[in-house]
């Protein structure tokens, strides 16, 4: 039994569906990447797993319990989210905000214990951005500021960790950092990831375990190594593709088709 | 920059305390208090500062005991009460709709409010009692409105403003409507109330102020954790664990109250609400609402502006309204200016 799961949901903004009678499991311990084309619903799957949209049917479950009727606190101790959308309050600074992740281990008469310096100390050494907590979110680069959330999210000390599209905006260097950051909390922390990612190469690199989403149906899941074809990526993103060995890693790696050789199939 | 320091008790309790904002809370406190003292020396019999404290002390005569604790006393502990009832509505509204426009003023309370003074008023030539009824209906209806117009899957912030402005020009079209329709007496009381003041006011509006500042402000403080981390965005705060929908709904209740209420009790008295929470906001310099100290930056606004309207003006001669329109208006611009230069707007 893991304990992150979806049983059967329909997702669903207003009466706009975005997925009926999805079932996806994270299996314990794995980086879990989610990939598909844009619409697919990954977001919103991510969401529904995080407790921020609530399933028109069926269930989300963490650690057998349904997720909505549980402590909100608890799950935040359990369960953490890098959103896409973060606003950095005005002239807070880096430590200011790294120690904002301790919320949920904080109460009225348990503000700041010792326990909570230590871990934001941790945090902000392993994103690396110690050397920067005494300057303000609102002068860092896009790459550092991105850093910094990871740190808030890391705070939190959840087993669990939820990233939605952490590389957008990101240079291919701060990509890389930030894919590197997410791999070493998996391998050395033994914390359970689960990614949104665009880039399908990123995703085949870095995860574990890959699940490929159209439409809102799971069309393939597992060890990006067994089920990256070219047969699958047509299929997911209608891409006409080789699937090579990454020269670096041995993983998948996609080669879209040339223009000319796409254009040639879709006449024939 | 540093200035926090956490007190911890061996037991596992902890406190944090932000040095300089607590530093500003008490200068504060002591400005209002000062004002307030000299405030209720001012009028038609002057009162010395020592004098006034020994008659608060009950070691007055009788005749500086009536002056002080039946005609001053009440109307600047209103004024106390008011000002900091619109300093801290005024800081909620800014932290629920992240935008220093989101202020009671700007998104229409205050107008809904004197609507349902000049209904009574003007319709039904109504006893003080029954205006402040009607101004607290009015401000309560308002809010609501607004709440239920902007609210679609939650509420955010710029819907909010918006909605708020659109309901506040609805408003200040229909109290344009009622005036137009009043004789000339109403329409004299009408404009007294509608510019803000703290004439005549004694102990029957002090009381139900004090009760419901004694249970909100409380309240709101208890919440004031979750709402600094809503700052972050609705995402982020959900995932800290923090019941986003549940918070903004009882700070917002509060808020309207807060804000109706001193609107019933003093009229609309314009710009306290703005101006109050980004004032106190530049003296602590911590990022999060700082609702205490905007609670107390708007008592000591509102006192030190009545001092200043009688001490200049001569009692009874000039609403507070008018002062503190004229400060808070020239203050806004200023901000604008010294934002601009700082490459902020």
């Amino acid at each position: 039994m893991n304990r992150l799961s979806a049983e059967n949901v329909t997702l669903a903004y207003d009466q706009r569906v975005i997925a009926e009678q999805l079932s996806v499991e994270i299996p314990d311990n794995s980086f879990t990447v989610i990939v598909g084309p844009n619409a697919c619903g990954k977001s919103t799957l991510l969401r529904a797993l995080s407790r921020m949209l609530k399933p028109s049917h069926g269930r989300v479950l963490l650690d057998g319990q349904l997720i909505q009727s549980m402590p909100a606190k608890k799950v935040a101790r359990t369960l953490g989210l890098l959103p896409q959308s973060s606003i950095a309050p005005d002239g807070i600074t880096v430590a200011d905000l790294v120690a904002r992740g301790r919320y949920p281990h904080q109460g009225i008469l348990r503000q700041w214990s010792s326990e909570d310096e230590r871990v934001v100390q941790e945090s902000m050494a392993q994103t690396g951005v110690a050397e920067l907590a005494d300057r303000y979110v609102d002068e860092l680069s896009g790459g550092q500021r991105q850093r910094v959330w990871i740190a808030m999210a890391l705070a939190q000390q959840t087993p669990l960790l939820l990233l939605d599209e952490p590389t957008t905006y990101l240079d291919i260097q701060h990509q890389i950092d930030v894919l590197d950051l997410c791999a070493e909390l998996h391998e050395e922390q033994g914390r359970t990831l689960v990614a949104v990612l665009h880039d399908l190469n990123h995703a085949a690199r870095y995860a574990t375990h890959l699940i490929a989403l159209r439409e809102g149906r799971v069309v393939a899941e597992g060890a990006p190594k067994d089920i990256v074809t070219a047969g699958l990526v047509e299929q997911v993103f209608g891409l006409r593709c080789q699937v090579i060995d990454d020269p670096e890693t041995g993983t998948p790696l996609i080669v879209p088709a040339a223009r000319k050789a796409r254009a040639a199939a879709a006449a024939s | 920059m540093k200035s926090n320091r956490a007190i911890r008790t061996p037991g596992g309790l902890s406190v944090r305390l932000d040095v300089r904002a607590l530093t500003a809370v008490v200068l504060l406190v002591l400005a209002a208090l000062t004002a307030s003292v000299l405030l209720i020396g001012t009028g038609d019999f002057p009162i010395s500062a020592g004098e006034v404290l020994r008659t608060l002390a009950g070691q007055g005569d009788a005749g500086q005991e009536f002056i002080v604790n039946e005609l001053r006393l009440p109307r600047v502990l209103v004024g106390l009460l008011v000002g900091a009832s619109l300093g801290l509505g005024g800081a909620l509204f800014q932290a629920i709709s992240r935008n220093p426009l989101g202020s009671p003023d700007v998104l229409g309370l205050s107008q809904g409010a004197t609507a349902g003074a000049l209904t009574m008023i003007v319709l039904f030539s109504a006893s003080s009692e029954q205006i402040t009824l009607g101004a607290l209906t009015g401000g309560l209806v308002t809010g609501a409105a607004i709440y239920l117009l902007a609210w679609k899957r939650g509420v955010h912030g710029y819907r909010l403003v918006l909605v708020g402005i659109g309901v506040s020009a609805v408003v200040t079209a229909v109290n344009g409507y009622l005036l137009t329709k009043s004789d000339i007496i109403d329409a004299a009381q009408a404009v007294v109330w509608m510019t803000g003041s703290l004439d005549g006011r004694d102990w029957n509006q002090v009381w139900p102020l004090l009760g419901l500042c004694a249970v909100l402000v409380p309240l709101v403080l208890a919440n004031s954790r979750g709402l600094r981390m809503m700052e972050m965005g609705d995402d982020v705060s959900y995932a800290l664990g923090v019941r986003v929908e549940r918070v903004r709904m009882l700070l917002m209740v509060s808020a309207v109250l807060l804000t109706a209420s001193a609107t019933a009790a003093a009229g609309p008295v314009g710009f306290v609400a703005l101006t109050a929470p980004q004032l106190a906001r530049r003296l602590t310099r911590s990022p999060g609402p700082n609702l205490l100290a905007s609670l107390c930056m708007g008592a000591t606004l509102l006192v030190t502006a009545d001092f200043v309207s009688q001490r200049v003006f001569g009692a009874g001669q000039l609403p507070v309204g008018v002062v503190t329109g004229v400060l808070g208006g020239a203050y806004l611009l200023w901000l604008l200016v010294a934002e601009r230069r700082a490459g902020r707007i």
